[in-house]
C-alpha cells in the first residue's frame, strides 16, 4: 500500500480517538484516550520517514501522560464536573467550524501536492551537511550546527516554563519541592 | 490533498473542544490535539514520494531524501509543547486549590 493510504487510515483513527477523548465523562479515561492521538502522530512520523521525530513524539507522549496522571490522580475530581449542556452553543460551534472547513478546501487545492515539496533550502543541507558538519544525520546537523541558536532558545523556553510551573505550584509554607508534590492544600 | 484535509479536521476537532468544553482538563487536552495537528501538517509538507530518511548511509546514499529542515524545526516545537503542557497543568492545579472546581464557568472572581 502507498504511504498516503496508510496515512489516511492513521489520521482517521486519530480523529475518532480525539472525539472520544473529548466526549468521555471520566477524565482519567480521556487522558488515556488522548494517547491514541499522540501515538498515532508517532506512527505517522515513522511513515513520513521522520525517525528522530517519532522517537521524540513517543517520549513526549509518555511524559505528558505521567504529568497529567500524576497531577490529577488520587483526587475526587477525576470525574468531569456535571454542567448544564448548552446544546445551542455546541451546534453553533460545529456549524461554524464546518463552514471554515468547506471554505478552506480551496486553500488545500492551492498547496503543493502531497509528496512533492517545493522547499529549496534543504537541497544545500542535504548536499553539504556531511562535509560542513561531519554529521551523518542531517536533522541533528541542522539542530546542533546550522541552527544552534534555535536550540539554545528552545532550551531557554523549556527552562523558563519549568521555572514558571514551580513558581506557580509553590505554596507559602513549604519551600517548593518538585512540581506536583505540594498540592495538598 | 486528502491527508491535508484530514489533518485540518483534526485541528478543528481540537478547536471545537477548546471552544465548547467547560472542564479545564478537557481544554488542556484540546490544546495538545491542536499542537499535534499543526506538527503533523508541517511534516506532511516535507514528505517526498519514495523519499528515504535524512540520514547518510555508507554505500551510495539515496539522493531522494525527505526534507530535513521542517523535521528539525518540529523537533523544537514538540519539546516546547511539553513545557506548555506542564505549565498549564500547574495553573489548573493552582486554580483547583483556590476554587475547588475545574468548571471554568464557576471560576469568576479574582482572589489572591
Amino acid at each position: 500500500m502507498p504511504v498516503e493510504t496508510w496515512l489516511i487510515f492513521v489520521l482517521g483513527f486519530m480523529i475518532i480517538g480525539s472525539i472520544i477523548a473529548l466526549e468521555l465523562k471520566d477524565l482519567l479515561s480521556a487522558v488515556i484516550s488522548i494517547g491514541i492521538v499522540g501515538l498515532g502522530v508517532s506512527i505517522a512520523f515513522l511513515l513520513l520517514q521522520a525517525l528522530d521525530l517519532a522517537i521524540v513524539q513517543f517520549l513526549f507522549e509518555i511524559f505528558a501522560l505521567i504529568i497529567l496522571i500524576r497531577a490529577f490522580n488520587g483526587k475526587e475530581y477525576h470525574i468531569q464536573e456535571p454542567s448544564k449542556s448548552h446544546m445551542i452553543q455546541s451546534v453553533v460551534t460545529v456549524a461554524v467550524l464546518l463552514l471554515i472547513l468547506i471554505l478552506s478546501i480551496n486553500i488545500f487545492r492551492a498547496l503543493p501536492e502531497f509528496g512533492k515539496p517545493i522547499f529549496s533550502t534543504a537541497k544545500h543541507y542535504i548536499e553539504n551537511a556531511a562535509q560542513e558538519t561531519g554529521s551523518a544525520n542531517i536533522v541533528t546537523a541542522i539542530i546542533l550546527d546550522y541552527r544552534a541558536y534555535d536550540t539554545l532558545g528552545e532550551v531557554t523556553v523549556l527552562f523558563t516554563a519549568i521555572l514558571g510551573a514551580l513558581a506557580i505550584l509553590r505554596t507559602r509554607k513549604s519551600n517548593g519541592a518538585a512540581g506536583g508534590d505540594n498540592e495538598t492544600a | 490533498m486528502t491527508v491535508y484535509v484530514l489533518c485540518f479536521i483534526l485541528l478543528l476537532v481540537g478547536l471545537y473542544g477548546a471552544l465548547t468544553k467547560r472542564d479545564l482538563i478537557k481544554i488542556i487536552l484540546s490544546l495538545s490535539i491542536m499542537g499535534y495537528a499543526v506538527n503533523l501538517m508541517i511534516i506532511l509538507f516535507a514528505y517526498r514520494t519514495d523519499g528515504s530518511f535524512a540520514i547518510l548511509v555508507k554505500e551510495g546514499s539515496n539522493p531522494n531524501m525527505v526534507d530535513p529542515l521542517p523535521q528539525a524545526l518540529i523537533l523544537t516545537s514538540i519539546v516546547i509543547e511539553l513545557g506548555i503542557t506542564a505549565m498549564l497543568v500547574a495553573l489548573a492545579i493552582r486554580l483547583f486549590q483556590q476554587y475547588k472546581t475545574f468548571d471554568i464557568t464557576k471560576i469568576r472572581r479574582l482572589s489572591g
